[in-house]
């Protein structure tokens, strides 16, 4: 490609960055020296637009933030034009394409911890650190509901460091921030065990998360001894199309909010004749109130690296991409770390276990986007694209990752794979478990898993209440709030009661709670994290947050009838889920709880 | 000898109620046009991948649970399709006036057409309502970027990419509503990687990319359309004989295009043909 | 600078141009042509056609030159870029046309630009080419520079300047060593192969990485891909036609399609790049000194019975002057009178000083043109013309044949007049009262002489978008591209066999040597247009005027930084421009164009020697130097 480029150069630092991730240049073309040979023959350089992310995060790792002279470095190696990577850049909330301090503070501002004194926490960093901006920045969900008020510090270096608050205690972290992260291995600073995540944890009977807090993260062989890797070698008994058939059997469905028949999803992959096939572990797990994959990674990351494997025998990949949030240090540290211990010891890799099997995961970390764990959006972000959603159909088991027949899961739906080999498709059935985010007015938040069935009732119980329930969130930011409890927990028992499981979240509202700032928050984080893409989501999701911001001052039902009529269309014309659900909650809020009367 | 092409197996579709007989791979689009329905369409190119952002062309497909982009989306055998259902028209008229709130639409073709057609009163989300507004960036003196009329259809981005042009020197950057057309760094044009092919301002549905004559005559007050005369004739930069299509005001050339279904050009020109026409 | 339109003819007095009226001007310039045909016969007239007027107007001129004047005396400046690629492509298939469509560029499998720098010279041809790639297709880029195209190449190859018959010679080796030329096609549609594959034989991969500096390894792979494509396109432009050989060049191309078979199928061919809008259709027209309309052969007694019976006066039967002749010819006295329309000369051609005296010891000049040329500015009569492509109705011919429609869609300034009109009122004031109403009776008067436009009505080329030809009937269109025929089992219907070209290597004549140690080659840019008449009327943004472009190795050597002034000279002349430098450049190697020639005049540096067949001149390839300029005082 004839590449422009204006001619910044990148600082030694920079240059470092990139050539750790993608070695020195091949030719002078790529910004190596020029060699004779150079100068008489030159290779197309094919693009490796795919790993324009990997680079971007480099140098934010590395740096901070991304220079032009960083940028056009990146292009040149890369061989992807500079005003597409800028757009790519500039897509993602965690890169910054200005100078800024290395060390920036990632104040939750969302759901959770909203309701949990979040907004205290904010203030006193506001006048503790002036306006946000580059030291510190607000922040949507961290995923760290159940330790609310939240807050997160990544520091720029080499290398990177992270830091953990919470609860966030506004003295601690508005004070003068001390260099006193470290590097995400298997533990983040300040980060509290995986265990106090989940209060089930070591009780009998868990199926999803009976190694959570019982078995060390970091260790094969701890996996091994608790159970690891028998469903892997029943699926070898079984075949992939056996394995597909007891998925099919289990009744398995996506656990991200869609719903839709796992098995269904990889009969269609695995049938597919072009080649070769990709499977997407989606792990960009972002909807406010959602923390239940993130306890999984980070306390039975092996179970996933098995799941992913199960998951691609029966599919037919070879290649797997794990595509996990930005914003998850150390879940992110205990996947390299399992991926590479299992791919020494022959579990990833050529020929697993002997049986023929050559498979491989290749991680990749989010930027800051929401839209990211649209199925189809996360396409675009691992092929280094603007992490934009696109238009169905073709669908992803048709057209996915690299224009390639993919199977997309997330993490929570991968890991039932396990107990449905392990117990058998019928086993399973009769009692199938699901996670469910707790947070909230509750006493005992966390992950709880509970077979389907139970109702609302029983698993707030379970967690205890704090003051008078008002109200409770159920799905999350797209999701919508009911007041009944005795809803069952089930796909069919939501949808009826005019609610969804979405992704499991259940955020517990008392009367503390100001209603108009929550929906203002929703409508906030839907307007941030809209892709731009199509119209009703871009424009609408800016018209739903200015008339609520009107009617929290003045009920007027000129703007209700307005919203209504922005939000119908928000969910009938947008081209994905975000637009399509950018006003459930708030029309659950006003139609149940009467917020504007 | 010429390969041939497989003959186009047919579907039948029915467009509001009324059956329909078009090629397979058609769009629903292609339908509605083959039953002779007017669909408002803004981002859709006849020479692009259809982005299908704006959704102003969404109609009602029987079964579905959203509406679906008729640009796009591929009609299938049996496929049912209201055009002008109450659902599918209000749609438009929300969309038609989430745009018209935040966008000068005064220069897009049939935008005041459609917004009596619908029903639309982009003006009921109050003069505080977010827009785009910011000034016309008039950096070169071939053409003007006038991003307050810009709908982020992707259309100049598309063309100016792996579509058609390959110089790749503007993208989409940021996100959501602050999302903007942009160069790298947001340079000006002169800076940027642009060859000034003006294959973005053919495809331009909204007038936010014009040529500088037009945009100085619009500013003047002189430009008139119905003025204008518009004929194809042969550029005469070099051998490759691309279609032009001059629109002349007062024995002036005011404008170039091309035509998109021409076999040479399919609606492209390089800077040469689409702005080396001061001679005249 | 940028020039204003000629809205008024022009007549000399005492030595310097003043306004004239028509009548007055017509009268000066059809006075001065009778007196010189009178006095030194009809061979001392000469006409300068137009490659950028419309075919309509090259029919007229060539019918002018050739009944009125009654010489053959016509050509155009076709002859500083693609001649050779008619004379070359004509050599073996007996028509100079390219072989192929656009459209089968993008269906093709293996794409060779060679000498082509079509990403900026011809950006639209390399849309198509763009697409084939985007399809898969591979595309090589042979070059000295690694141009814009190159860097789209799947490999680009940096030869020498002037070293492409050794290249094309070690991958045709190559290819039959391999055993991958196409036996069937070579026995069936050629002659002269084993000739040929002996001349080759030397051309080892190791002796042509010596002499064009490609390494060996890249020139098997253009072999290899090229030879086992199962559809490829060889594509080029002035880098293989701007040689003292240029023919040579041009054959030798076409050599490794014959080898391999890549012609006369559909995505197969050869197709030269034509650098204005129409020198093919000039050609066509018969506004070349060898051919009459329809590229028929002069000298075929039926055919120019034909036109004489049409015409109404006998033809000399005998070639007249190319353009190069023309101006030897102008210099030894031989031609005294010239109408020249359209074109520039004294900017144009290679050795600019040389040209200037030679047109000076013209008796009687007439220029037809838009502009005041520095040519116009030598003349004897400058008559007003319309510019062809938007104040004219005709017809233009492109790289791939196809003849499309020109529009009038304004009025010509001033007293502007067309061209056709023009030349009727000169031919009427000879004795010949000629008059078309429109360009469509010249059109049809055209079709009925030329098989292969004969079935072009006005009406189908506008239906059609244009038609290529050949189009014998007015009831079908024929496939898009040429000789299908060299595929034919039947060997009648096969017709006269291709022939391969024995070729010599013949390196630059302008030697490198201590005193000129720089190999400077010349080439367009993307904004801008031959001598820049046309395309200095608009602001690009891009043009950053002449600059002389140079390695980051020399400059370094020679102390030179960017922007900074230079002097470059050559055994001819001398210029100086401002330093560019460029990563695309190889140490030893300097490039420069000719778009600004007011401001810095190239073409004062190039070599004349021209090419014996085609007589095209080497403006690829000249020696130079170039200094620091020492400050004045």
């Amino acid at each position: 490609m004839d590449l422009r480029f204006r001619g910044a150069e990148p600082s030694e630092e920079e240059r470092a960055a990139v050539d750790a991730l993608l070695g020195p240049p091949a030719t002078a073309w790529e910004g190596g020296t020029r060699t004779e040979t150079d100068l008489r023959i030159a290779a197309r350089s094919e693009s490796q637009r795919d790993l324009l992310l990997p680079a971007l995060h480099a140098v934010n790792d590395r740096v901070g933030w991304i220079s032009e002279g960083a940028l056009e470095y990146i292009c040149r190696r890369l061989t992807v034009p500079p005003a597409e990577a800028y757009g790519v850049a500039t897509f993602y909330s965690l890169f910054s394409m200005e100078p800024r301090p290395k060390r920036v503070l990632h104040v939750c501002t969302d759901l959770a911890c909203q309701a949990k004194g979040g907004e205290a926490v904010r203030r006193r960093v506001e006048e503790a650190l002036g306006p946000q901006g580059t030291s510190w920045h607000e922040s949507p969900c961290l995923g760290l509901c159940e330790r609310a008020p939240a807050a997160l510090a990544l520091e720029a270096g080499t290398p990177p460091t992270a830091r953990v608050y919470a609860p966030a205690d506004a003295e601690t972290i508005a004070a003068a921030p001390s260099p006193n992260g470290h590097t995400p291995n298997l533990d983040v600073a300040g980060d509290a065990p995986v265990k106090d995540a989940v209060p089930q944890a070591g009780k009998d009977g868990l199926l999803l998360l009976r190694r959570v807090g019982t078995t060390d993260p970091g260790s094969l062989d701890d996996y091994r001894a608790n159970g690891g890797y028998t469903a892997l070698r029943r699926a070898f008994e079984l075949g992939p199309a056996g394995v597909i058939r007891e998925v099919l059997e289990s009744g398995l469905v996506g656990r991200g909010g869609a719903a839709f028949p796992t098995g269904r999803k990889w009969d269609a992959t695995a049938r597919q004749p072009d080649h070769p096939h990709y499977l997407v572990c989606n792990a960009d797990e972002s909807e406010p109130g959602t923390f239940k994959d993130r306890v999984i990674m980070e306390g039975d990351p092996y179970a996933l690296v098995e799941a992913m494997t199960i998951a691609a025998y029966a599919t037919g990949c070879a290649k797997g991409y794990l595509y996990i949030r930005g914003e998850y240090p150390r879940a992110t540290a205990r996947l390299q770390h399992a991926i590479a211990t299992a791919r020494s010891r022959g579990l990833l890799g050529e020929n697993i276990l002997g049986k023929g099997l050559s498979f491989d995961i290749e991680l990749r970390r989010g930027a800051g986007a929401y839209i990211c764990g649209e199925e189809t959006a996360i396409f675009n972000s691992i092929e280094g694209q603007r992490g934009e959603p696109r238009s169905k159909p073709p669908f992803p088991v048709e057209k996915g990752l690299f224009g390639k027949p993919t199977v997309v899961n997330n993490v929570e739906t991968l890991v039932n794979v396990l107990p449905i080999l392990e117990r058998g498709a019928q086993a399973y059935a009769a009692a199938e478990p699901k996670l469910f985010c707790v947070s909230g007015a509750v006493e005992r938040p966390g992950v709880y898993e509970l077979t389907f069935g139970a109702t609302l009732r029983e698993l707030v119980e379970l967690a205890g209440t704090t003051g008078t329930t008002r109200a409770v969130l159920l799905g999350g930011a797209a999701g919508a709030f009911v007041t009944d409890l005795d809803i069952p927990l089930t796909f069919e028992g939501t949808r009826n009661a005019g609610a969804t499981l979405g992704s499991g979240v259940v955020l517990v509202i008392d009367d503390t709670v100001d209603m108009k700032r929550l929906l203002l928050r929703i409508a906030e984080f839907f307007r941030d994290e809209s892709c731009g893409q199509c119209v009703p989501c871009r424009v609408g999701t800016v018209r739903q947050e200015e008339a609520l911001h009107r009617l929290s001052s003045r009920v007027d039902q000129d703007d209700l009838v307005l919203l209504r009529e922005v939000g119908q269309t928000m969910r009938d014309a947008s081209i994905c889920g975000l637009g399509q659900t950018a006003w459930n909650a708030v029309e659950s809020a006003i139609d149940r709880l009467g917020v504007f009367k | 000898m010429i390969p041939l092409q497989p003959p186009r197996r047919l579907i039948d579709v029915q467009i509001d109620g009324e059956d329909v007989r078009v090629p397979e791979g058609s769009t629903i689009l292609d339908a509605c046009q083959a039953a002779g329905k007017d669909i408002p369409t803004l981002c859709y190119g006849d020479t692009l991948t259809p982005k299908n952002a704006c959704r102003v062309c969404v109609v009602e497909v029987e079964g579905a649970r959203t509406l679906a982009p008729a640009c796009s989306r591929k009609a299938e055998a049996g496929m049912k399709v209201g055009t002008d259902t109450e659902r599918a028209r209000q749609s438009r008229k929300v969309v038609l006036e989430l745009l018209g709130s935040s966008v000068d639409m005064s220069t897009t073709p049939r935008a005041a057409e459609w917004v009596e057609e619908y029903g639309a009163d982009p003006a009921r989300f109050g003069d505080d309502a977010a827009t785009v507004e910011q000034p016309a960036k008039v950096d070169n003196d071939l053409y003007v970027r006038d991003y307050s009329k810009c709908i982020l259809c992707y259309k100049c981005v598309d063309a100016c990419g792996d579509q058609w042009q390959n110089t790749f020197a503007i993208g989409v950057a940021g996100r959501g509503f602050d999302a903007t057309i942009s160069t790298e760094f947001d340079a000006p044009l002169t800076d940027s990687a642009c060859v000034y092919c003006g294959n973005c301002v053919e495809v331009c549905p909204t007038g936010a990319l014009s040529f500088k004559t037009e945009f100085d005559m619009r500013a003047e007050g002189t430009w008139d359309e119905s003025r204008q005369t518009e004929t194809t004739t042969i550029c005469s930069y070099c051998g490759v004989g691309c279609n032009l299509t001059l629109h002349v005001q007062d024995n002036k050339i005011v404008k170039v295009t091309s035509p998109h279904d021409n076999p040479v050009t399919k609606g492209n020109l390089c800077v040469k043909g689409r702005f080396g026409f001061g001679y005249v | 600078m940028s020039y204003d339109r000629l809205t008024h003819p022009l007549v000399r007095e005492n030595g310097v141009l003043r306004r004239a009226t028509w009548d007055e001007a017509l009268e000066r310039a059809a006075e001065g042509f009778r007196r010189n045909i009178a006095k030194n016969g009809p061979d001392s007239f000469c006409m300068l056609a137009c490659a950028r007027s419309t075919n309509e107007m090259n029919y007229v001129g060539q019918k002018f030159t050739r009944v009125v004047v009654g010489t053959n005396n016509v050509d155009s400046c076709n002859r500083t870029c693609h001649a050779p690629s008619v004379a070359g492509l004509s050599a073996v298939f007996g028509s100079g046309g390219g072989t192929s469509s656009y459209q089968e560029v993008e269906d093709t499998d293996v794409i060779v630009m060679w000498g082509s720098a079509a990403r900026n010279a011809h950006p639209i041809f390399f849309q198509h080419v763009l697409k084939a790639i985007h399809n898969g297709a591979r595309m090589f880029a042979v070059d000295p520079r690694r141009t814009g195209t190159a860097q789209w190449a799947h490999l680009w190859l940096g030869l020498n300047v002037g070293t492409d018959i050794p290249l094309a010679h070690a991958v045709a080796r190559e290819i039959i060593h391999a055993g991958l030329h196409n036996e069937a096609f070579i026995e069936r549609a050629t002659v002269g192969f084993e000739e040929f594959k002996e001349s080759v034989e030397p051309w080892t991969l190791t002796a042509a990485e010596q002499v064009t500096g490609v390494p060996a390894d890249a020139i098997r792979e253009l072999a290899h891909a090229y030879a086992r494509a199962d559809r490829a396109q060889l594509c080029w432009t002035l880098g293989i036609t701007e040689h003292h050989n240029a023919t040579d060049n041009v054959r030798a191309l076409i050599n490794l399609a014959l080898l391999t078979g890549h012609v006369g199928r559909y995505g197969s061919g050869l197709s030269p790049l034509r650098g204005q809008n129409n020198v093919q259709g000039g050609g066509d027209m018969g506004a070349i000194p060898n051919r009459l309309p329809g590229f028929q052969d002069l000298l075929d007694p039926e055919i120019r019975t034909r036109f004489e019976t049409a015409w109404g006066k006998p033809l000399q039967p005998r070639y007249g002057y190319n353009l190069t002749e023309m101006l030897e010819a102008m210099g030894e006295g031989k031609v005294t009178t010239c109408y020249l329309i359209g074109e520039n000369p004294v900017q144009s051609e290679a050795d600019s000083l040389s040209c200037i005296k030679r047109l000076s010891m013209l008796d009687h000049l007439v220029v037809q043109d838009i502009f005041l040329t520095k040519t116009a500015q030598m003349a004897d009569v400058v008559l007003p013309a319309s510019a062809a492509w938007c104040e004219a109705d005709g017809t233009f011919t492109n790289s791939e044949r196809r003849v499309q429609r020109v529009r009038k869609a304004l009025e010509p300034p001033g007293e502007a007049r067309d061209d056709i009109w023009i030349m009727c009122e000169i031919a009427r004031r000879l004795g010949h009262d000629w008059h078309y109403d429109g360009a469509e009776e010249v059109w049809d008067e055209l079709r009925a002489l030329s098989p292969q436009h004969a079935g072009m009505t006005y009406q189908r080329l506008a239906d059609l978008q244009g038609i290529q030809w050949p189009c014998p009937s007015e009831d079908s269109v024929e496939p898009p591209y040429l000789h299908h025929r060299l595929w034919e089992t039947d060997p009648v219907k096969r017709g006269t066999p291709a022939p391969f070209a024995v070729l010599r290597h013949s390196p630059p004549v302008d030697l490198l040597d201590e005193e000129y140690p720089l190999r400077l080659t010349t080439g367009r840019r993307l904004d801008s247009y031959n001598t820049g008449v046309q395309s200095s009327g608009f602001a690009s943004p891009l043009r950053r005027g002449e600059t002389v472009e140079m390695s980051p190795e020399d400059a370094e050597r020679l102390g030179l930084v960017a922007g900074e002034e230079v002097r470059i000279s050559s055994r001819r002349g001398s210029v100086t421009a401002p330093v560019f430098i460029d990563p695309a450049l190889r140490p030893g190697l300097v490039f420069m164009t000719f778009h600004f020639p007011d401001e810095v005049d190239t073409n004062a540096l190039t070599i004349e020697a021209t090419d014996p067949i085609a007589g095209t001149a080497e403006f690829k390839a000249a020696a130079v130097r170039v200094e620091k300029l020492v400050k004045a005082g």
